[in-house]
């Protein structure tokens, strides 16, 4: 079974698009949308909620106010801020390290267990999803992420799939680790703005670093023919084949609003690419 | 006053929000805490006279002392530390996995024998300047990091705040934003009119419910019908604060690394009123 991970650097580019995309297009694969913070995938190809699953996060310290006795250890120790000077702790900074509760002398200081988020395996008219949500202001997405990518990978077994393929959060932090580690190929959605290619180049650093191939895909490539020939050039040098190239299209824009996978756009183009796009995945993982 | 700019979902046009508001509003500050990927320099062009190294304090073994007994192991609530206990065959082992270390200090603090110090990792840069519009300040997480919100902190404690300093928040709605958004008077969700927009958008009203931050809606690339937007907006009592229409123009301007409001006054407009009604709030 091969795992294929959609990632980009930047938000926004086209992620999730080119996922529902290739939702459609693949046969014998389970979807994991890793987008824990943001998770729009199944807004695409629609789930119908099987499974669902409470994730629990790291602990939250919280104050006894009655039992307090005000000493200042608590504040003397925290080096995340959490704790204010009326001896409330501010749970969406608590790292949870528990330092407070191990120098608190008067037994105020407790744990709370944190429930972060859910996650979900979901039917849909494309195959299984694996999919999740994290609390907002919650941390350990990563933590997140790796179930998603875990129990994904295991419904695939069971079902005999031969791809998992995951959609990923932006940026190059510790969800997109969790995301791209041990996966068989990356793709990297860009546009042609410099803010896109920019995050497309810290992105690729990323992927080198985990000796992960990679292949591109510039999204609305006719917004700017200058910034697409630079992408082109780039990849080119780094010897990074160009999956496809999807043209700016109100009928792909008219799919998203639909809540639609792109493929159903009536632009011949566009959809010629995402078929393309899904063919070039193959065959780099055949090879 | 500062000012957040975020949402929940990536690519909706914070930066390009951010960096237009920094702008048009003079003797600002722009701070950009998307430090996973920092854009608003390549609009802003400031230029950086101090590159701050930022570095986490990780534990490491004194020149003797430890007596590897385990406790720092045990206390550590992130599975940093591992001791092997020492036998008749030699002295023991104590092993640091720095990447999972958050610098919390329990380790050090506590250990019976005080065997343990600290020593400083880079983990990435905090960059301050001026742009023609104000001071500037950028953080940037070296790549395979991931503390992003200690980074975050030490940025925003070195920027140099302005009367109006505007802070451009990374995507998503979990801790680096969180971090971002602490002790802002004003945030400003960027959505727009798709499922998408509107789903992250309710995450982040969440989120910034959650941190007691009052907040405002912009709707960006608006294509004049916004009602999955607006519809939200009334039933939750959300104020929209701007619509920013699409426009192909624009879009390109943008992708060039352009400044909208410099493009002409009725984009400078959108911008202007944007910065009027929020510096109001």
């Amino acid at each position: 079974m091969k795992q294929i991970v959609v990632i980009s650097g930047k938000g926004g580019t086209g992620k999730t698009v080119v996922s529902g995309a290739l939702a459609a297009l693949a046969q014998d694969k389970v979807m994991a949308d890793c987008d824990v913070d943001a998770p729009n995938l199944h807004l695409l190809i629609g789930a119908e909620y099987l499974e669902e699953n409470l994730f629990y996060g790291g602990q939250k310290a919280f104050i006894d106010t009655e039992v307090c006795v005000k000493c200042g250890k608590c504040l003397e120790v925290c080096r995340f801020g959490s704790i204010t000077a009326e001896f409330r702790v501010k749970q969406q900074l608590c790292e949870s390290c528990g330092y407070c509760l191990m120098v608190c002398p008067a037994g105020a200081i407790g744990m709370d267990k944190n429930p972060a988020g859910k996650w979900f395996v979901s039917k849909t008219a494309y195959g299984t999803l694996v999919h999740a949500r994290l609390e907002p202001g919650e941390d350990n997405s990563g933590k997140l992420v790796a179930i998603v990518r875990k129990a994904a990978k295991e419904k695939a077994e069971q079902e005999g799939a031969k791809y998992v393929i995951i959609d990923g959060p932006p940026g190059t932090g510790c969800p997109v680790m969790a995301a791209l580690s041990g996966v068989d190929t990356a793709l990297v959605v860009t546009e042609p703005g410099l803010s896109a290619i920019h995050d497309m180049k810290r992105v690729l650093e990323l992927t080198d670093r985990f000796k992960i191939g990679a292949m591109a895909v510039i999204n609305k490539y006719d917004i700017s023919a200058d910034n697409s020939s630079a992408i082109r050039r780039f990849c080119a040098d780094k010897g990074i084949d160009i999956a496809g190239e999807i043209p700016f299209s109100a009928e792909i824009y008219g799919c998203v609003m639909k809540g639609r996978p792109a493929v159903e756009a009536r632009d011949a183009n566009g959809v010629e690419q995402m078929k393309k796009i899904w063919n070039n995945i193959k065959k780099r993982l055949q090879t | 006053m500062k000012i957040a700019i975020a949402s929940g979902k990536g690519g909706t046009g914070k930066t390009t929000v951010a960096v237009n508001l920094a702008a048009v509003i003079q003797g600002s500050c722009l701070i950009d805490c998307d430090v996973e990927e920092p854009n608003a320099a390549l609009y802003l062009n400031p230029k950086i006279e101090e590159i701050n190294k930022v570095e986490l304090p990780v534990p490491r073994l004194k020149e003797d002392g430890c007596s590897y007994c385990g406790l720092c192991a045990r206390l550590c609530a992130f599975g940093a530390i591992s001791v092997l206990p020492g036998s008749a065959a030699g002295k023991g082992t104590l092993l640091v996995f720095d990447h999972l270390c958050k610098s919390c200090g329990v380790c050090m603090g506590l250990c019976p024998e005080r065997a343990l110090k600290e020593e400083l990792r880079a983990i990435g840069t905090v960059e301050t300047g001026n742009s023609c519009y104000g001071t500037f300040a950028r953080g940037q997480l070296d790549i395979g990091e991931v503390a992003a919100p200690a980074l975050i902190r030490v940025l925003k404690q070195k920027a140099i705040y302005a009367p109006v300093t505007i802070i451009d928040a990374p995507p998503g709605t979990s801790c680096a934003m969180i971090n971002t958004i602490n002790g802002v008077d004003l945030c400003v969700l960027v959505t727009e009119p798709t499922p998408f927009g509107l789903n992250d958008l309710k995450l982040a009203v969440e989120a910034v419910r959650k941190a007691s931050i009052p907040f405002c809606v912009v709707i960006n690339r608006s294509m004049g019908d916004d009602e999955i937007i607006e519809q939200y907006c009334r039933a939750e009592g959300a104020e929209i604060a701007a619509k920013i229409p699409f426009n192909m123009e624009m879009a390109r301007r943008s992708s060039e690394g352009g400044l909208l409001c410099a493009t002409g006054t009725v984009f400078r407009d959108y911008f202007t009123h944007l910065a009027e009604k929020v510096q109001k709030t």
